[in-house]
Parts: structure tokens; sequence; C-alpha cells
């Protein structure tokens, strides 16, 4: 039976929890793979190598480099789960600040604390097989990619954006219709489209989609209602890394 | 077995984030008893400066995969309380109907995947199938329940994306509820049968002194409430940081709390005996058939409170069903003002705390968050240090067992606290 390990770096537990979440697959999923290691569920931890890992969270102490290289070598197949494993998270906006001055924030003794400077996505430290966008995964997609790499086909994880999954699923444009400021046209598809569906603009936490037209979209946000350092906050949020980085490509 | 001696175990399991437990024994005598809790910081509070006060319902949700709700709702409270907005009975009920699916979703999740494993002597919910597939199927469709309420009302049930500030995106109608309901009404029997279920474990003797704190108010408290506690006199709100401190430790990334300047517990323990005649009457015959008085002090019963809290979760969600009447508006607009605002829920593993300052540009400049399981920590040392005395006979693993049994009896959420455990028992 091929083998699973479920590992976690700094995150909040949600995108391992999605697997937990699979209530009527998860017995089934049980009988077809040996569920080797996964801290938070089992405490029968079983020794490599696995067939598959999947990686939740961002590396963001020294001996986490060394343990996502261990796990690497480990692994045959190595699946980033969610956006902090994917971008570095929420937690990567330390990139973008004074790592020793939020340290002082929070803690009343900083000489307690051993952090690097940056949080970083596993892709930052080994080769990485396939990602799971978003903040949290979506539950079909971890399903779907367990089922492929089960039967040995590739996981469909389509780089298209929100706005396609809107089309597809009938749902009525809301920043054609109403005017709210929606990130749909440049972050990546997955999610099934759950803000728009709920009367809300979407707000990007999948991430970029792989070509991502971030100046025609920005002056859009700007008429929806969206001041500078709103537009600035809502792209430095779940992905920060990455939308940054597409922002800057484009100096917009 | 000899003595002194040292035992060191492997990472500590079947709780939601990572940290490490060290004991030390000298002459059968537990003389150093840490939770140590150093998964990486992730520092919340620190980049929550600057961003718009409609923010933090969506960023503090990612503190804890397991207990979104919870950082949504305490932020939310916390903010209105701070722009001087109260928000729509309705709305307030449907937050309440929110926060009941993360209730029987997070409890579900503990009662049968990370706790129950422990009474029935298997490593994990996979091998409690087999012997008690029933059982578990019970426990995995209540749980489902519990994610479909979330979805329902909050659109995802891992950081809800329907949540704002005021209220919500958009509200159901009465009747896309009903089939919630059917769902619910057959919840309801998996409850009882929980209840019944883990009331027939067996449970190591513990008595506990700690004192208790939890909210409470009209109902069983659950989206907000005014401060209870077991011996000291109660607090208003804005008065938490008076009393619950935060000191840093060497051994832990999260903050250690006190309360009045002594360990307190906080958690179903707490919430069920300062509010055990808040619980519906269905709740409370369940509790009195599973042998629970009016008060539970034995961490190791605790299961038995998480499923009674279960069923008056799932028989609140059914009344508040019930009552609905779709709000007018689905959110009251909260224009930003210069203040501070603080805000209090019950998340599964116990009261959250939130204050924030706003300032006159609407952006935040200072954010404090005191989550359940940093509270407990001093609390769940004291345990461990009952239970090691109490256990000096055993061999090293039942002895490392029963430690482990002591944690996980309070359901700690590390991942909110941000910490790692190892398990290392050291005798001397």
């Amino acid at each position: 039976m091929p083998s699973l390990a479920v590992w976690k770096f700094a995150s909040c537990d949600g995108c391992q929890l999605t697997l937990l979440d699979c209530e009527d697959e998860l017995l089934t999923l049980a009988e077809q793979v040996q569920i080797a290691t996964f801290a938070e569920a089992s405490s029968a931890v079983m020794g490599g190598p696995y067939d598959v890992s999947l990686v939740e969270g961002s590396v963001t102490t020294p001996s986490d480099v060394r343990r996502i290289r261990e796990i690497r070598e480990q692994s045959g197949v190595l699946v980033a789960i969610g956006a902090c494993a994917t971008a570095g998270g929420i937690q990567a906006l330390r990139n973008f600040a004074d790592v020793a001055e939020f340290t002082s924030v929070v803690y009343a003794r900083p000489d307690y604390i051993h952090t690097l400077a940056t949080s970083t996505p596993a892709s930052a430290h080994v080769t990485v097989d396939y990602e799971l966008r978003g903040c949290p995964i979506d539950r079909r997609q971890l399903l779907d990619t367990l089922a492929a790499l089960l039967v040995g086909r590739k996981p469909r994880l389509p780089a298209a954006t929100v706005c396609t999954e809107c089309k597809r699923a009938g749902v009525t444009c809301v920043t054609v219709a109403e005017g709210i400021a929606c990130l749909g046209p440049v972050t990546h598809a997955g999610c099934g489209a759950l803000c728009p569906r709920h009367h809300r603009g979407c707000y990007g936490c999948f991430g970029p989609t792989a070509t991502p037209n971030m100046p025609a979209l920005i002056p859009l946000l700007h008429r929806d209602g969206m001041s500078g350092p709103e537009v600035d906050r809502v792209f430095e949020t779940f992905n920060v890394t990455q939308f940054s980085a597409e922002r800057n490509a484009h100096h917009d | 077995m000899t003595d002194p001696r040292t035992i060191r175990v492997g990472a500590l399991t079947r709780v939601e984030g990572e940290g490490a437990l060290h004991v030390e024994l000298r002459n059968g005598v537990p003389e150093r008893v840490e939770l140590n809790i150093y998964e990486p910081p992730r520092f919340f509070e620190a980049f929550l400066r600057g961003r718009a006060h409609t923010e933090p319902p969506d960023i503090t949700a990612r503190i804890c995969g397991i207990c979104p709700v919870a950082y949504q709702t305490s932020a939310m409270n916390a903010i209105e309380d701070a722009c001087g907005v109260t928000v729509d009975p309705q709305v307030v009920a449907l937050r309440r109907l929110l926060y009941c699916g993360e209730w029987i979703h997070s409890h579900a999740l503990h009662i049968y995947m990370l706790h129950a494993p422990d009474f029935l002597g298997e490593p994990d919910v996979i091998a409690v199938a087999k012997h008690h597939r029933a059982a578990v199927e019970r426990g995995l469709a209540l749980k489902k329940a519990g994610n479909r309420l979330m979805e329902l009302v909050g659109g995802r049930s891992i950081h809800p994306i329907n949540v704002r500030l005021g209220g919500f995106y958009s509200v159901p109608t009465k009747s896309e509820l009903k089939p919630m309901a059917e769902q619910l009404r057959a919840a309801l029997d998996d409850a009882l049968a929980t209840v019944a279920w883990v009331a027939g474990f067996e449970f190591p003797d513990l008595t506990v002194d700690h004192e208790l704190l939890a909210l409470t108010g009209e109902r069983y408290p659950i989206e907000d409430g005014r401060i209870a506690r077991s011996a000291g006199n109660p607090f208003p709100i804005a008065e938490f940081s008076d009393h619950v401190r935060e000191t840093h430790v060497p051994h832990s990334t999260a903050l250690h709390s006190t309360l009045d300047g002594e360990r307190h517990l906080t958690g179903p323990l707490a919430r069920y005996s300062l509010n055990y005649a808040l619980l519906s009457s269905v709740a409370r015959e369940a509790a009195t058939a599973a042998g629970l008085g009016e008060q539970c002090r034995n961490p190791f019963r605790s299961i038995i409170v998480r499923a009674v809290e279960v069923v008056y979760a799932v028989d609140e969600a059914l009344r508040i069903i019930d009552d609905y009447e779709r709000p007018a508006r689905p959110f009251v607009d909260v224009p930003a003002r210069a203040g501070v605002g603080h805000g209090v829920s019950e998340a599964p593993r116990g009261l959250l705390y939130h204050r924030y300052e706003i300032g006159a540009d609407g952006l935040i400049t200072a954010a404090v968050i005191v989550p359940p399981t940093a509270q407990n920590q001093a609390a769940i040392e004291d345990d461990l240090t009952r239970v090691v005395a109490a256990g000096v006979d055993l061999d090293d693993a039942e002895l490392t067992s029963m430690c482990e049994r002591a944690i996980r009896n309070h359901d700690p959420c590390i991942s909110c606290a941000t910490h790692f455990l190892t398990l290392t028992v050291e005798r001397r």
C-alpha cells in the first residue's frame, strides 16, 4: 500500500485539517493508503521513505530549513499544501519588516525567541512536485490530487483565474453588475469562486494566477472604491510574497 | 525501576500544533514539569498594526484553522466595541449559529479523532474504526454536520469568507436553512449517542482546584458574554488585562497567563461548571445520564463535557434556525473611530480575548490577543505534576502515556498560542 506522510511547519493547521474534513472519504482513503506519519491525527509514527508527503506551513527557523530537506529526501512525491507552504503565508509579512521589532512587540523577552528574518515556501528550499494553493486549500482539490497520485495520473490543478470559475458556475460578476472590487481576474482558481457566490469580491487567498494582468486590474479596483493603501493591503496579506513579486514585475 | 533515570519520547501527537513536554523526577517526586512551547512565532499582533479596522476578522482567522470563527468573532466584538456599533439581533443569532457549527466540528474532531483513541488504547481514529466502525462513522457524520453548518452560514468551514465587521456579506433565507435543520436533527441523535458512548469509558481519578474562568450570560456562553469565575469577583471585559496577565517564560514561544496571579483554567470544564443552569434541558439530561454533576473537576472527564456541549450546540442551532427571521440587512456599517475596544467569545477551547487600539485614520495601532491555550498552560502543567506524582509506580511507557493524556484532556491548540511539544521524562 502506498504511504502518505503529513508534515507541519509554521501554519494554522487548517490545511492538514482539510484531510480530516474529508468525512465521507477518510475511512475509504485509509484502506487505499498507509497514513504513515500524521502527528495531528495519530500517535503511530512510521519512518520513511514515504511515497507522498503533504507539507503544510512555511519555513521560518534554522531547524526547519534542515527538516524540509530531510523530508524531501524521504519523499517520492512532495506536495506543498496551502499559502504558507506555497508562498510563505501571512507570516511572510515579516519579510518586508524588521523581525527584531516584530519580536519586541509580541514578546517581553525577545532573547528567548529564535526565528529567521524570513518566512519562505517549501520551494525556496527543495524541489516541490505539486502545489495546492489557497488559504486554506480546497478539499476537493486535495482529494483529486490524492486520487490522481494513487492511479498515477497528474493532478488537475489548472492555473486559471477565479473569473473562469464564476463564469462556469453562472455566478453574476460582482464587479460588472454591482461595482464590487474583486481580485478574481488575477487570482488563481481552486476555491470554486466562493466569495463572489457570497456577494463578496475575491480577496486573493489562492494567490496570483500564472500570468496575472495586474496593470489592467488595479485601475478597476480604484474605480470601484479602493484607495491606494487599500489596494496595497489587499495584495499584501495571505500571499504577500507572490502578489508583491507580480506588482514589482509590472511597476504598477 | 532505576532512580535516577531519564526517559525521552518523540513529538506529542493528536494535538493541534506541535510542542514538547519536560518532566523531571527525583526520588519519585516530580521536580520540574514544563510544557515547552516553541513552535515558530508568527507575529500576528505585530503585523496587525497599520491594517484597516475592517481586516482583523479575516487576518486573525488565520491564527487557527480549527477555530477560525472564534477569532473572527472576538475580533468583531472588540472592533465593534471600539467603534460604538451595535449589531442587529438577527445578525447576532446568525453569528451564534455559525459558532455552533464550529463547536460541533471542533468538539467532534477532538472527541473522536484526538481523544477517544486514548481511552480505547489505539493510536488513531483509523485504528479505532477497525473495532468501532459504527461509532467512528457516527463521529464523522457529526463532524460533517458542523462543517456543513459553517459552510452554509460562513461560506467555508476553514477561514469562513462570508463574515464581515457588522455582520455578513450575504445571509441565508429561511428556506435555505431547512435542509440544514434536517441534518441537525440526525446530528442530535448522534450527539446523544456520543455522550452515552464516552460515558462508558474508564476515567483515571483526578480532581483539580484551578480557578475556573469562562463567560456567562442569558444563554450558555458562545459568541459573547460577561466574565464568570469560580472564586474571585467577576470584572468588566475592559479590565481583562488587569486580571489576566501574560508573562514570557524561557521554555515557551507562547505567553503564559495568570488570573490575579494564580493559575486558572478556561475551556469546557470551566464553561460547564459555571454555566450548568444555562444548558438546554436535553443537554442537561444527557449530562445527568452520563453521570456528570453540576460541576466537573476531573479533566479526564472533559470528553463527556465536550460531548454534552455538542448536544447543546446542535440543539441550540436547531432553536436558532427555528426562530430565524432573515435580517433586513446583512450587515450594519461600522465606521472607524479612534479608540480602544475589547472583545471576547468562547472558543471551543475556552475564553478568547482580543483588544484593539484604532487611530483616527481607521488603522490599528495596537493589538492584544489572549488565546485559551496560553491561559491554560499553567493549569496543564499542574495537572501533569499531579498525574506524575500519582503515577510514579507506572512503567515509563505507561507514565508517558498518562502525561500525554493529561495534556490532551485540555485539547490544547498549540497553533493558537503558536507552539511545538516533544515529550521528555527525566527521572533522577
